[in-house]
């Protein structure tokens, strides 16, 4: 007996962008007001000018539904059309149930494979290459991709070296099959984790219960580790560091951003190169700012449907996965 | 191995890349924090760099410990 399996696809583009964000706007004077820091430290350690926060009256789901919608609607698809839901999360504060069926129901989606993903801030380009792979097997024909975090829930708003950088949001993008070879947008992943530094970004369990990170460590292995994933990226998608048009990290911190494109540029990223600097008035909101920051850059016009897009994530884990794609 | 004098202007190198101070201004008895006003990441950069250049591992808790121009030139030297 032989099994029957789907017909493969060429592989996955993205058809459609969306994103949200809280109104309440948290400048760094708000933040100074708390705890000893201010405007000026913040934004040369960090980059950050203001981030949004989420109230007690919107959850992370109501900020996955959001995005998710956008993109749909952006997609041209309707929720009958999708019939996979892949969310990113690592700031879901009960683990049952999960965000992804929920949010699918809520958007209008009826009865799709539907699971959340935890890869902390590498999360959306691993939602994005299983997304991939699902739709070049066979296996999914639509799919929505969320990356969706309320770090807000899980911040010491006393801890000045945290509670400066986090923030929340959502962003989401749709993927369909590529209809031939010239047409696929979403290219290999290359991913990975480093378990051994696994006490560098955890939750305080035994104290506060709070997000923690040994920032030196962290900012040494995202500022070494990771143009080399970026740039492996570019290789296994059979181009080069010149044709990338836009470079997008995880928006972590604006310095690790700057040194991910310094290396880009030392291995022949074009001068003209564009760097995403979505952290300046966001923050760093975990799996949803590479998407967000994507949606962004194509709102304000700084990016062009058909340009070539380097996305890569890191975090906790620590984790990391990156990818080129085509701007729908 | 280089010497102390090509530890001292190669490091001086590294800092004017980083923190854009004048390699006149590198000198053994300044303080990275007090007197070039050289941040911790900032001390990570200049650390992966000598790291690369001397061919030495300077680990985040050992960094820490590394207060002035001097206590880095004498480090490495010890250590390449």
């Amino acid at each position: 007996m032989t099994f029957r399996l789907p017909a493969p696809t060429p592989g996955a583009k993205i058809i459609g962008l969306g994103s949200s964000q809280p109104e309440h706007v948290v400048t760094n004077d708000d933040l100074a007001r708390r705890v000893e820091t201010n405007d000026q430290w913040i934004r040369e350690r960090v980059g950050i000018v203001e981030r949004r926060i989420a109230q007690d009256d919107t959850s992370l789901v109501d900020l996955a539904v959001d995005a998710g919608a956008k993109a749909l609607k952006d997609s041209g698809l309707s929720g009958a059309d999708i019939d996979t839901v892949v969310l990113a999360t690592c700031t879901m504060t009960s683990p049952i149930p999960n965000a992804a069926a929920q949010t699918a129901d809520r958007i209008g989606i009826s009865a799709p494979a539907a699971f959340d993903l935890n890869a902390a801030c590498a999360g959306f380009c691993y939602g994005l290459g299983t997304a991939s792979d699902l739709i070049r097997s066979g296996t999914a024909r639509n799919v929505l991709v969320i990356g969706a975090e309320k770090l807000s829930d899980w911040l010491d708003w006393d801890d000045r070296s945290t509670c400066i950088i986090f923030a929340d949001a959502a962003g989401a993008a749709v993927l369909t099959a590529a209809a031939s070879a010239e047409e696929i947008g979403v290219g290999p992943v290359s991913w990975g984790s480093a378990g051994d530094l696994v006490d560098t970004i955890r939750i305080l369990e035994e104290s506060t219960n709070k997000l923690w990170q040994q920032g030196q460590s962290v900012f040494r292995w995202a500022t070494t580790k990771i143009a080399p994933v970026a740039l492996d990226a570019v290789v296994k998608a059979g181009l080069s560091p010149a044709d990338i048009d836009v470079l997008i990290p995880h928006q972590a911190n604006l310095r690790i951003v700057e040194a991910i494109a310094k290396r880009l540029h030392k291995e022949g990223a074009r001068a003209d190169l564009r760097v995403a600097d979505d952290i300046v008035h966001s923050g760093n909101t975990s799996s949803a700012s590479i998407p967000m920051a994507m949606d962004h850059m194509r709102a304000a016009g700084r990016i062009k449907s058909g340009e070539i897009a380097l996305l890569v994530g890191f975090g906790a884990g620590l984790s990391y996965a990156g990818q080129v794609v085509r701007i729908p | 191995m280089a010497d102390t004098a090509e530890i001292l202007s190669g490091l001086a190198e590294i800092v004017e890349e980083v923190a854009g101070i004048d390699t006149a201004d590198v000198s053994a008895d300044k303080s990275f924090v007090d007197d070039l006003d050289i941040d911790s990441l900032s001390m990570v950069e200049i650390a992966v760099q000598a790291e690369d250049k001397f061919g030495v591992k300077i680990p985040d808790d050992q960094l820490a410990e590394l207060k002035t121009v001097g206590d880095a030139v004498a480090y490495i030297e010890k250590n390449q």
